[in-house]
């Protein structure tokens, strides 16, 4: 169990680096994991050639969805947005560093979720999807 | 102490019924089980009545002339007698096999509801209800735009019977309400409740998944119109449920589900309804959980609702005494004078899943999230909570695991 609650995960969840909200923003997307009621909003600002110059997440949840979230950010800064539809679940958990099982795994993916279905939705919206 | 084990109730050899209690959950690890509110375990004598029914008597009930089939109405039937009487219904017609809880309660909002109710008609609620007496009221209220409100709770846990007393005066068509909610743990008045609700005119109905379970219901002398409950809350098997009904208003609903086994009579255009409670059994039932249904109400019978009541209740003051003393710990719900078996926790700063995983590691199994009451959850602002319920096989001994557990969280997240 010290194993599965890492150190890095424990100081992740009670410290973020990542955590608030931007606005005005350029992505912003919220949703639920309905079995726990974790909620995450993350909101991204890029620049002129579509990398993410900033990212903050809010809400509530687990320390594996806070950690992971937090993480998720981190490692996004300096991407561009196609760089981030690359990113896997594998990725998730390999900076994670941990072993999940189904109903936490869902907890760990919530962020990567919730940032893809936000870059998505910009693609739609201004027609280049 | 002393006074305690001359109650008679001996937990260790109640322990001894169900086999899964004895399961190394994790390696060198016991199992806790503090998750009943969500199903309970089952006792070998359940597990067997099952086992047996398909080893020597399987067949399809009711219009078979041969032995087994004859041997398998037999024991489906007599189970609805025995239930019926566990709960001491007026009548065994008026107690239909469903399949679980909410299966009941949807059976009433779609035919007493459909039936009866009408646009703009009030349906009376509370707002520590179970997602399962509360969805089928909303999609029913969308359909038939009837008007949803709810019976407020105190700070304190328990409902808000002075706003009751004038949310009635707007005469509500139905009081949906439970016996005991699943996250406070609270055990609703009832008796004087349902009562008002009729001297109102309002039909009644109550979910009583987390009641019958635990303590002694009798249908004969509650003022119920229906009343709901689940066999798997209360060591029967999953699959099969209960609902209650007035023969006055179930002889004048409509069929729910259409098939055979609820008609007397087909032709091309038309049927003619089973008599009670055939009417509301459509298609091949669940036989062998009826079985496994009847032996739990056998089993619990025989250990005496009064018993296991008394045993739970002596354990979850217990269990309020110690978890109160964890500093940054906070119980949901009212004091035990109006409380069941159910122990909904926070600790601050620290997420319910993370409560939850860490306890999982020393083998106690508690339920982290909102326990199908999100609404509840909204009103006191809390993402998620840890709940340990407690059912007639819990010992104190289990109770200080889990007090040990909860410190071990404390550290990890020091």
């Amino acid at each position: 169990m010290e194993d599965f609650y890492r150190e890095l995960i424990i100081e992740r969840y009670k410290s973020p680096h990542y955590r608030g909200e931007l606005n005005p923003n350029d992505i912003s997307y919220e949703d639920d994991n309905p079995s726990c009621g974790d909620h995450i909003q993350i909101d991204v600002r890029l620049d002129e050639k579509g990398i993410v110059t900033e990212a903050l997440f809010s809400g509530e949840g687990c320390a594996i969805s806070q950690a992971s979230a937090d993480l998720l950010l981190e490692s996004i800064i300096g991407k561009s947005v196609d760089e981030i539809k690359e990113i896997s679940k594998e990725d998730i958990l390999e900076n994670l560093g941990i072993e999940l099982g189904p109903v936490r795994l869902k907890c760990a993916l919530l962020p990567l979720k919730v940032l893809k279905a936000g870059i998505y939705g910009i693609g739609d919206s201004d027609g280049s999807e | 102490m002393a006074a305690k084990l001359a109650t008679g109730y001996d937990v260790n050899k109640v322990r001894k019924d169900f086999p899964v209690l004895t399961r190394e959950i994790h390696p060198g690890v016991a199992l806790t089980y503090l998750d009943s509110a969500a199903t309970s375990q089952k006792p070998n004598s359940v597990i067997e009545a099952m086992t047996a029914y398909y080893q020597d008597t399987n067949a399809n009930i009711h219009r078979g002339i041969h032995k087994l089939a004859e041997e398998a109405t037999y024991a489906y039937e007599n189970a609805r007698e025995r239930i019926a009487a566990f709960v001491n219904a007026p009548s065994t017609e008026e107690l239909i096999f469903t399949r679980n809880t909410t299966e009941s309660i949807n059976l009433v909002a779609h035919s007493w509801g459909r039936t009866f109710l009408k646009a703009d008609d009030l349906i009376l609620l509370t707002e520590m209800e179970h997602h399962s007496n509360l969805v089928p009221w909303q999609i029913l209220a969308n359909e038939l735009n009837l008007e949803l409100d709810f019976i407020p709770i105190t700070p304190e846990g328990l409902l808000d019977l002075d706003v009751y007393h004038d949310l009635l005066k707007r005469e509500p068509k139905l009081v949906g309400i439970t016996h005991m909610s699943n996250v406070l743990g609270t055990v609703n008045p009832l008796e004087k409740i349902l009562q008002d609700a009729k001297s109102a005119g309002a039909v009644t109905l109550v979910d009583g998944a987390q009641s019958v379970p635990h303590f002694r219901v009798d249908l004969s002398n509650l003022a119920a119109d229906f009343y709901a409950f689940s066999s798997h809350k209360m060591c029967g098997p999953t699959g099969i449920g209960a609902l209650f009904g007035r023969k006055e208003l179930l002889e004048k609903m409509p069929p729910f589900l259409g098939g055979g086994e609820m008609i007397k009579r087909v032709e091309l255009h038309s049927f003619k309804t089973a008599d009670l409670p055939h009417k509301f059994e459509a298609g091949t039932p669940a036989i062998a959980e009826a079985v496994g249904f009847g032996a739990a109400v056998d089993y619990l019978s025989n250990l005496g609702m009064d018993q296991i009541e008394r045993h739970e209740r002596s354990l979850t003051g217990y269990a309020i005494e110690k978890l109160t003393q964890i500093s940054d710990l906070h119980i949901l719900g009212p004091d035990i004078e109006e409380k069941g078996g159910v122990v909904s926790f926070f600790i601050e700063d620290i997420h319910a899943h993370d409560v939850a995983q860490i306890l999982d590691s020393k083998g106690i199994a508690v339920r982290a999230g909102h326990h199908c009451a999100q609404p509840l959850h909204t009103k006191y602002n809390l993402p998620a909570t840890s709940r340990a319920s407690l059912y007639l096989y819990n010992t104190r001994e289990e109770v200080d695991r889990l007090v040990d557990g909860i410190q071990k969280v404390k550290e990890i997240f020091a």
